[in-house]
């Protein structure tokens, strides 16, 4: 085993980089400039040490690895950390996009660089930790904080409606997880712990499980979101800055899908397979219903943040059809929507920085003076709308099929919802990149910058690396996924035959 | 008769000894130097506390009783006696400087505080409710002139009277209850009513419920916490950060332990009292804040709410509820404190402000000091990772534990009505466009803010300490 220990080193490498960036002391553009590069070391370094963790993984075991425990708050609530197949494809995903965040955001952010900085690594720290956690409270702990540098990003380096959206994201947010923190200390007193690995065998007594079900499903509902608890998304993605939008739907939104993941499916086994209904026909509504009021938005960002919804649709039905291929699709959904949209908020930060709107009206013709960013867009629209050959093609298939297996109507509604997404994304890219050149403020648009190549270009790649050959995420998780099937089919049983004991 | 008592036995209360000999020592060199000694009597006046604390960490372990056993020093009040103490010694220190008038340059102001917390410290041990009442009324009479200390100013006068009044009025109420609780059991000690009262007879409710309004005044619960925001805005700020900590402790400790130790047998019976005065308590205090505009207004509201949310540890009424209301308090009284230090440091041009609207922009012109007043905002919301979420998690947890659910779930949601306000502070010293910035802060507030901030910010690294003191002193309660 490894003599130091990573996961910790991982989460709270960039609350070091943030403390050195808050304990320097020196004035004006010297000092951006410093918070710029200690920010952009820390998460290249984090990310560096995330990869060791890739390295030195095992995917052949279900079992947690890297597990570091210790003692925390008294009694059998401990500081208790592990990764599994699960949970390390989301690590990687935030150590990666939070380099590309920090170059994305070198120039556009100027006012209050220091600060700026300090919240995005503080905000690493807080993801990271709610994706390694394994006791309940320290995971409540990193997925509650997260809010209180969120709230100050999209305040503080907003939009002009910022008040409003960060209010609404952080009250949302706020109210959902207060009720699962209740559905925690519930099952602290039927179970003795909050230990997950304990928890995840550990049987809750049948009415505990609806009860926690949807504790828990308020807030993974609202943070992922589902229809129709999403209206926060739209607005705190207008307003935030790009790579608050980024950070937004590429990893916070994945929490609610990583939540499902970890606690509903195992721990409530027969209340999920008994709520499922619910979930397949909210995904079914959020797939069709959110597609089409894309198609009628104005903004760039609210577009892609409608999209985004719609997405997680795939994700919630993937996870709740229970099938081997409906949770590695939403697995695979999920960071592959992590990479896409994450993408797709960076073009739109591309275009805004040069004209400073968002209106697609305000757009079109730009493949005449920017054909590489046309080109890096075009990829990331055909990824969003699922094409075969990107990455959005194999997360949305997986998860189609494992539904077709469990509900047929459900997965034909949601097929067709694809349609939509064709529809929203092709209309956005003719828009802004096809047509006449004729907007004066358009005229003298140029092309990305090397820095721009920076962010973009890896992402590229991995749309369509993993569009390809998607066997090193699937293969990374697929243990852990069929340990959890085996629990929950396991579970079942146990109930299904104590009722037919009954009768 | 006669008899004197002997020394040994006095021992217990050695730390209230301490207070009250040297309140008189520093009333007579005060009355004899005149005004000028004000600030070396501030100082001896804190030097006196920690000596009281000092003396209380040094009694010998265990269960200390005295006076014929209506004086008791068991875990419990050791805990709480030093929180006690400390919020009284770092209102004094956060006094000086204060540029209005009233706190400063009168000496009695510290020699006022010390009589209260002797008071405090009698009520917390008290283990019969005529201890208990001396306790009350020798705190409160300090209390009263404290708020009216400001003589020259209307308002401070004013919320001196509103709170002398409506506070004989509770005492009244309280001293009634205790009447009654003695003609239905016989005895007036916590121990014997424990035995007598076993069966809910109607005399024993009634005078139960009049008992509880009283302790529902002194820690400002719905529905009698109506003096609560006059008097925070009225009394000069100085005071308001002595009312919010200090006091709020010893009310709650003479709450917790009449209800846990005399009343036992009848918890059906003020369990859902106090769960109705939580729940009140705490939707009061997140509603009625919103509107507010005064900081003080809106810390008083506050101070309400968080007083619902002690109160849901003790309607659990059972040791996990008591050791998360003991958390709840020592994290409540680190985080008040560590805001009224900002909120006396809004100065410009030599006068206080006290508009929310005042705090504009403060991330720009003094971050430090915004960036804790940030986290003590998001901790009194009980945002996780800081304190504040601690001592919600500790409360919530026995209620949930005791079956509470409707409870814990409407305390939750106030909790998210709660945390509007709280943002709001935020938002205005961080979205907004920055106002003429302040004076500089006074060093001693500076420390007091430091501390209570890093304590709030750091707290999750190594809570073990806190939550297993509460635990032991909780344990000594049943």
């Amino acid at each position: 085993m490894l003599s130091w220990p990573i996961l910790s080193v991982t989460t709270f490498l960039p609350l070091v980089g943030a403390l050195l960036i808050m304990a320097m002391r020196s004035d004006g553009e010297f000092e951006s400039r410093n918070a710029r590069w200690i920010a952009l070391w820390t998460t290249l370094i984090t990310f560096a040490i995330s990869l060791i963790l890739v390295w030195r993984f095992d995917p052949t075991t279900p079992e947690f690895q890297f597990i570091e425990k210790r003692p925390w708050l008294g009694g059998t609530i401990t500081y208790h950390l592990g990764v599994d197949g699960i949970s390390l494809p989301f690590v990687i995903l935030t150590t990666a996009l939070m380099p590309i965040c920090i170059i994305a955001s070198w120039l556009p952010i100027q006012r209050r660089v220091k600060e700026y900085m300090v919240a995005f690594l503080v905000l690493e720290t807080l993801m990271v930790g709610t994706f390694v956690a394994l006791d309940l409270v320290v995971f409540y702990l990193f997925f509650e904080g997260g809010l209180i540098p969120m709230f100050l990003i999209i305040g503080v380096w907003g939009g002009p409606r910022r008040v409003y959206a960060s209010f609404k994201f952080f009250l949302y947010t706020l109210l959902g997880s207060v009720l699962m923190l209740l559905a925690i200390m519930a099952m602290y007193w039927d179970a003795g712990t909050t230990d997950i690995p304990t928890l995840l065998k550990h049987g809750f007594p049948r009415g505990l499980q609806t009860w926690a079900w949807i504790a828990f499903f308020a807030s993974f509902a609202v943070k992922l979101p589902m229809w129709p608890v999403h209206t926060w998304l739209p607005d705190a993605h207008v307003e935030a800055p790009t790579a608050g939008s980024v950070i937004l739907a590429a990893i916070l939104l994945k929490m609610g899908g990583y939540g499902f993941l970890r606690f509903s499916l195992p721990m409530f086994p027969a209340a999920s397979h008994d709520l499922a209904p619910i979930v397949f026909t909210l995904s079914a509504i959020a797939v069709v219903y959110t597609s089409l009021v894309a198609l009628m938005q104005e903004d760039m960002k609210k577009l892609i943040a409608y999209s985004s919804v719609a997405h997680m649709g795939f994700v919630t039905m993937g996870i709740f059809a229970a099938t081997a291929q409906g949770v590695a699709g939403g697995i695979f959904q999920m960071i592959s929507h992590g990479i896409v949209s994450a993408a797709l908020f960076l073009c739109v930060g591309v275009v805004y920085d040069r004209v400073h709107t968002r209106e697609i009206a305000a757009y079109g013709g730009l493949v005449d003076r920017m054909p590489f960013y046309a080109a890096a867009f075009m990829v990331f629209t055909l990824a969003n709308v699922g094409l075969p050959g990107t990455s959005g093609f194999i997360g949305e298939f997986l998860a189609l099929i494992g539904t077709f297996k469990v509900n047929i109507t459900v997965a034909t509604v949601a097929t067709l919802g694809v349609i939509g997404s064709a529809a929203y994304a092709l209309w956005l890219y003719r828009k802004v990149i096809f047509g006449e050149l004729t907007k004066p403020s358009l005229a003298t648009i140029k092309d990305l910058d090397y820095r721009e190549i920076i962010t973009l270009g890896p992402l590229v790649v991995l749309t369509i690396l993993f569009g390809i050959y998607p066997k090193p995420v699937l293969d990374l998780s697929a243990a852990s996924v069929a340990q959890l099937l085996e629990n929950y089919e396991k579970a079942l049983g146990a109930a299904k035959s104590a009722t037919l004991l009954v009768h | 008769m006669t008899e004197i008592p002997d020394i040994d036995a006095l021992l217990p209360a050695l730390p209230e000894m301490v207070l009250v000999v040297g309140a008189m020592v520093l009333l007579m060199l005060g009355a004899f130097r005149g005004e000028r000694s004000a600030t070396p009597i501030h100082w001896l006046a804190i030097v006196l506390l920690v000596a009281a604390g000092v003396a209380l960490v040094l009694l010998p372990p265990g269960n200390l009783t005295a006076f014929g056993g209506s004086f008791v020093v068991d875990g419990f009040a050791r805990f709480l006696k030093l929180l006690a103490l400390t919020g009284s010694a770092v209102a004094i220190l956060m006094s000086f400087d204060y540029p209005g008038r009233g706190t400063q340059q009168k000496f009695e102001y510290s020699v006022l505080i010390l009589l209260s917390t002797a008071g405090m410290l009698m009520l917390i041990s008290a283990a019969d409710l005529i201890a208990l009442y001396l306790g009350l009324e020798l705190m409160s009479l300090a209390l009263y002139v404290v708020a009216a200390i400001d003589r020259d100013s209307v308002r401070s006068t004013e919320a001196g009277l509103k709170y002398f009044v409506l506070g004989a009025l509770s005492s009244g109420m309280l001293l009634y209850g205790a009447s009654l609780v003695y003609g239905f059991t016989g005895t007036v000690s916590f121990a014997g009513i424990a035995k007598a009262a076993r069966e809910p007879g109607i005399g024993l409710v009634f005078g139960l419920v009049f008992l509880f309004a009283g302790f529902c005044f002194k820690v400002s619960a719905v529905p009698f916490h109506m003096w609560t925001p006059d008097v925070y805005e009225g009394a000069p700020t100085p005071v308001t950060a002595f009312f919010a900590a200090a006091p709020k402790v010893a009310g709650i400790a003479m709450f917790v332990r009449t209800t846990i130790v005399a009343f036992p047998g009848i918890l059906t019976q003020w369990q859902q009292i106090v769960v109705f005065v939580a729940i009140a308590s705490m939707a009061l205090g997140a509603f009625a804040a919103i509107g507010q505009r005064n900081i003080k207004r809106l810390m008083a509201y506050s101070s309400i709410g968080h007083m619902g949310f002690a109160l849901v540890g003790l309607a659990a009424g059972t040791q996990e509820g008591v050791q998360g209301v003991l958390v709840y308090m020592t994290i409540y009284v680190t985080m008040t404190l560590g805001t009224f230090a900002c909120i006396l440091s809004m100065r410009r041009d030599g006068r206080m402000v006290e508009e929310i609207g005042d705090l504009a922009g403060l991330a720009r012109t003094k971050p430090t000091m915004a960036f804790f007043l940030a986290m003590l905002l998001f901790s009194l919301a009980g945002i996780p990772p800081l304190a504040g979420f601690f001592a919600k998690f500790y409360v919530f947890l026995a209620a949930i534990k005791a079956g509470l659910f409707t409870l814990a779930v409407i305390g939750v949601v106030t909790s998210v009505v709660g945390a509007y306000y709280y943002l709001v502070i935020v938002k205005i010293m961080y979205f907004d466009e920055p106002a003429k910035a302040f004076e500089p802060m006074p060093h001693k507030l500076r420390v007091v803010l430091a501390v209570s901030g890093l304590f709030n910010l750091l707290f999750f690294v190594y809570p073990g300490p806190l939550i297993e003191a509460a635990n032991a002193a909780a344990k000594s309660l049943f």
